[in-house]
This record gives structure tokens, sequence and C-alpha cells, in this order.
């Protein structure tokens, strides 16, 4: 139907004022939806990504989900036995190079062994507790988000040997060590040992920065009289959604409990979807205002094009072309504030990615505004406005195409 | 001579919660290359029998033939189509469509209709509205227009289709004595050299003693 097209334009674009308020009312709508989606989606992805980073997506300890069956329990066919002595079991993970291999063999990622232990670190007369943590330099940086966020000093110093330990940075200022400095490290079995530092780290994370020192993992096990023990695999996945599967078949293969990422962090998560309901009620709510302002705008010019109506209709147009001919100005209308929304939300987008913070209170920490590019929120929101556009234009010329031309006729006369 | 167009016993009554009755057992007959004036009383009803003739408004009773066809049965697409290539109308204000140029106005019924090809129709936009004297603003648009050259771009537009029968409510009402000269005699030419039917509502009784018949209207009746 060209000649209604050519109509539609020339409404159109003979209004220009109007028009283009009704383009930028469509555009800012529009443009700030994806704004806003792109804002919360980016807050959610950024402390989901967070989440999953510093932590192994799944963790195998040497603990098991239930107490341990005494033999004293298999030998008497009895209903409790009390003042029981438990056995004592060798503690760590048994035989850790079937574990190892067993789990080379399958997954989807990488992983790494180590050996956790409590004990103190002391320099000068200052004691610190911490979690002294054996390590294989070869296979850490795999799993451990600690790499890379080294303040002086690096991971790589570890692999080279020797009686080397990375602490982090405020674990150093507490007991008023720096880099190079020698510590004194007293495992729970009393032992103890002098490492260097070689490696200073801030992970942003308190505890781990506070309380984690880490040594070679033959170090380790020297430190805790537990030769070749290990009694914690870390492992990262390509992908962390398969996380609870991975950990399911390790945990019934092993024995030993194997926790994936979703199952300790459950509370986050159930406060993530309460998030998501909030992000899509407020996405929602932006999308409605606009829609709204959209039919607001896309009606009103609809209306007073009722003479129009009325003078075609005269002329013999039948009530399906002037129907055909505003949904098409309001999808014109429509199609192009999605265009210039959708330029408005890259920009808006952009601006807000630009956007930086200091948050740690010493400064040094820098944030920006976590920001998710995603094409749907272009798609949805242009297809809403589009939508509501089309509505806007037809409901009232739906209306107006079915008043008698008389009525308008005489009405302005 | 023929009927262009017969009523018989027409009736319009406005569904109010008080039923106003418009128009009341109108039966007439125009016939061809008639030129006709409707005068009445304002609120007598002459306007409501015109746009009943000229299919914008339904009849509550009584029957329409136009062109040999009863108007009863058609639906709302094929009533346009009627008033399409059958009837062209001028309204007392012009009534044009104000972002186009006089000559695209006149062209939008060609286009609708269909019947001739674009250049075509630009050409007989140019000599319809040259015809009346309006050679000189083809380009402009309506608000550049004064209301006399205007309500002849709508006289122009009613006969892009070379229909019949041309009906005009108050054709010359908005217009100074000059202009209503000037559209006046457009109208009476219309029938003389162009054989068409014009069915014309006024209240100038002057101007309706100057044509072939009148039809007065009085309190929705023929008086």
């Amino acid at each position: 139907m060209p000649l209604i097209f050519d109509i539609a334009l020339t409404h159109i674009a003979g209004r220009g004022r109007q028009t283009l308020v009704a383009v930028i009312g469509v555009a800012v709508g529009v443009g700030f939806s994806i704004a806003m989606a792109a804002l919360m989606q980016g807050g959610q992805d950024d402390f989901v990504r967070q989440l999953v980073d510093t932590m192994p997506h799944v963790d195998i300890t040497d603990e098991q989900r239930t107490a341990r069956r005494q033999p004293a329990e298999d030998a008497f066919a009895t209903v409790a036995i009390s003042g029981l002595r438990p056995r004592d079991d060798r503690r760590g993970i048994i035989n850790p190079t079937a574990a190892t291999s067993w789990l080379e063999s399958w997954i989807p990622g990488r992983f790494a062994a180590s050996l956790k232990t409590q004990g103190v670190i002391r320099f000068s007369s200052r004691e610190v507790g911490a979690a002294i943590i054996g390590i294989e330099p070869e296979r850490e940086p795999g799993v451990s988000p600690i790499v890379g966020n080294f303040v002086e000093g690096s991971f790589s110093a570890l692999a080279a040997g020797g009686n080397n330990v990375l602490i982090g940075d405020t674990m150093a200022s507490r007991l008023g060590a720096g880099f190079g400095d020698t510590i004194t490290a007293v495992s729970a079995e009393g032992l103890t040992r002098n490492f260097k530092i070689a490696g200073l780290f801030h992970t942003g994370t308190t505890a781990r920065d506070e309380g984690e020192a880490y040594v070679l993992l033959k170090n380790a096990q020297i430190l805790s009289a537990r030769p070749n023990a290990i009694n914690e695999i870390r492992i990262k996945l390509d992908d962390p959604d398969r996380a609870p599967a991975v950990a399911r078949r390790a945990e019934a293969e092993l024995g030993y409990k194997a926790v994936a990422w979703q199952e300790a962090n459950e509370s986050i998560l159930e406060a993530l979807v309460v998030r998501n309901v909030i992000m899509y009620t407020v996405v929602g709510a932006i999308m409605l205002v606009a829609g709204f302002g959209i039919y607001n705008i896309i009606s009103t010019i609809t209306h007073e094009k009722a003479r129009d109506i009325a003078i075609m209709k005269s002329l013999g147009f039948p009530e399906s072309d002037m129907r055909r001919l505003f949904l098409l100005e309001g999808v014109a209308i429509g199609a192009a504030g999605s265009v210039l929304g959708g330029l408005l939300g890259v920009s808006m987008t952009y601006a807000q990615s630009l956007v930086r913070f200091e948050i740690a209170a010493t400064g040094q920490e820098m944030t920006r505004l976590p920001i998710a590019w995603s094409l749907m929120h272009y798609v949805i929101a242009s297809a809403f406005a589009l939508g509501s556009a089309a509505v806007a234009g037809y409901l009232p010329a739906r209306r107006a195409a079915r008043l008698n031309p008389v009525e308008i006729i005489r009405g302005a006369s | 001579m023929s009927a262009l167009i017969e009523t018989e016993k027409l009736t319009r009554v406005l569904p109010e919660t008080v039923p106003v009755t418009l128009v009341k057992d109108i039966t007439l007959a125009i016939n061809e290359r008639e030129f006709v004036a409707v005068t009445g009383p304002s609120g007598s009803g002459k306007s409501s029998l015109l746009y009943l003739l000229g299919l914008l408004d339904r009849p509550t009773a009584g029957t329409l033939t136009i062109g040999g066809r009863d108007a009863e049965p058609m639906n709302e697409r094929e009533r346009a189509r009627t008033r399409l290539s059958m009837l062209g109308f001028v309204f007392q204000f012009h009534f044009l469509l104000p972002e186009f140029t006089a000559r695209e106005n006149v062209e939008i019924p060609m286009r609708k209709l269909g019947r001739l090809a674009r250049p075509q129709m630009r050409e007989r936009a140019g000599e319809l509205l040259s015809s009346l004297g309006l050679g000189e603003h083809l380009d402009k648009r309506p608000d550049q227009l004064s209301g006399g050259q205007r309500q002849r771009v709508a006289v122009a537009r009613s006969l892009a289709n070379d229909p019949p029968l041309i009906l005009a409510d108050e054709p010359t009402g908005s217009l100074d004595s000059k202009s209503s000269e000037q559209v006046f005699a457009i109208l009476e030419n219309l029938v003389r050299e162009r054989g068409k039917t014009v069915v014309a509502v006024t209240h100038d009784l002057d101007m309706a003693a100057r044509m072939d018949r009148r039809i007065h209207i009085v309190d929705g009746k023929i008086d």
C-alpha cells in the first residue's frame, strides 16, 4: 500500500517538532530501560563472577558428610555404645595419587591438591594465627585467585623452590614484616620452620589477606608431619554451572565431601533470586512507564488527526486504510525511537561504565560500575517500544476510523 | 433523463436517550446534469440529508439508490469505493490535508482509485487546478492559500476521479462575497459545461434561486 505509506511519511515529516518530541519520548524510554537493565544485570553478573572466581567451583576436603562408623559398632550388635573412644584415623585424603589421577581422567577443567593446616606465623615477637596452605605451584595458578593479585614479589617465586612463603599484605602489616623478611611458622604439631617472604598478595578478601600463608606442598607436609598427605582438592571447571554434577560424581567415587560453589553459597544465591525479581520489576516498571509515555504521545497525535481521518473517509478511503495508516505512523515513530533509544542506551551504558568508585578505606581499591552489555536488552526494549507504539497508533485510529465522519465534520463547523 | 440518485422515505434518527430525528421520510430523485439547491433554516436537517446522499451516513429507514444501485446492502468497503468513484465532496471548510500541497491533495483520491498511471495523475491534477485558476499555486500547501483558493482546491479534489455527482455542504459559507461568487460560478460551470450533477446545501436564497431546482427542508422534511 504505497499510498498509505506515502501519507504516513508525509504526516510524520510534515510535523517535525511533534514527531521529534514523540521520537525523543520513545528514545528516552528505550534508552533508560537499556541503561538500567545493563546496570542491574551487570551488578548481578559481577557479583556472581566474584563469587565464582574467588572460590573453587568444587571443593573436595577430607571430611565426610556423616560421622565415620566405628569398628566397635560393626563388632557388636548393640543399640548404642557409650564411652567409646573413637579410632584415630589417618587424616587427609587417603591415596591422593589415585584420587588425583582419577580426577585427571575426566574433569572438564583444572584442579590442584593442597594441604591446609592451622598454625601460627611469628615475626619479631608478634604472632598471627594463619591457615598454612601447601600447594603445588605448577597446578595452583589454574584454581587460585591469588596468583594475579601480587603487591610485591610474584607467585612464581614459590615455584623456584626453597623455603619461601607468600602471605597477604594485611598479615604482613600485622606482623610488621616486609618483603624479603624471614618469618617463623609454627604448626599445630609444634614443629617450627623458617620461611622467607617471597611475595605479598592483596585479594580484597580480608580473611584471605590476613589469614593465609602459601608454602610449597612439600614444606607444609613436613611442617605438619604428614608426608605425602593432602586434605583438599580444589577444582575449577570450564563451565561453573556444571559444578553440582561434578561434585556429586566426585563425592560418590572418592567418598569425601565435595562441595559445589552453589551449595557453599546457597543463601547468597537465594538472595540473588530475590534480587532478580527486584531487577525485573524495576526494569519492567521503567518499560511500562516508557510504554505509557509512548502510548500517550502517539495516541495524542492520532486524536489530533481525527479530522484527517474524516476527510479521507469522505474521499473514499475505507476504515481499514485508516487503521493501517496510523498503525504505520505509530510503528515508524516507534522504530525511529528505538534506533535513537538504542544509541542513547549505548552511550548511557558507556557513560556508566566510566564511573569509578574508591571503595577501600585505604583508597587503593578502585572499582568501576559493573555493566552488562547484552543484545537482549536492546531487543527487548525495542520490541516493547515498537509494541506500545503500534498499540498506541492502532487503538485510537480504530476508534477514530469507526467514528462517523459526519460527527467530525459537524464538530469542525 | 435517468435519475442519478433516488431516495424513498429516507429517515435518519440519532439513537440518543431522547431520539433525535434528523431527516424524516424524504423521497426525491435527482437527475443527471441537475444543479440542485438544498435550503432550509439551520438545524433543519439539510446537511444530514447531504451526508446520507453521500453515503457518509446510514439511514435508519428508507432506501437510497445511487447510479441504479441500492446502497442498503453495501458494506463499509463498497460504500467507500462508491464515494471514491462516484461522489465528490466540497465542505464548508475546505478540509484539505494540511501536510500536502494543492496538487498532492487532488492526486490522493486518484491514487486511491488507481485508475491512472502516476504521471497522468500528476498531469490531471495540474489541469484541474489550472482550470480553476490555481495554475500558479500547484505546489503550495493549504496554509499558504487564501480561503477562496483552498475552496477551489477542494472543488478540484472533488473532481479528481471524474465523478458524476458533486455534493457541496455550504461551499461558500465561510467565504467573502467575491470568492463566493467565484466558487458558485465554478460549480455552475461544472453542471453546464462538464455535465456534472451538483447538489449544494446553502442558506443563501439568492444563490439558490439561480440554481435549477430548490429542495426546501424544514424539520427534516421536504417543505
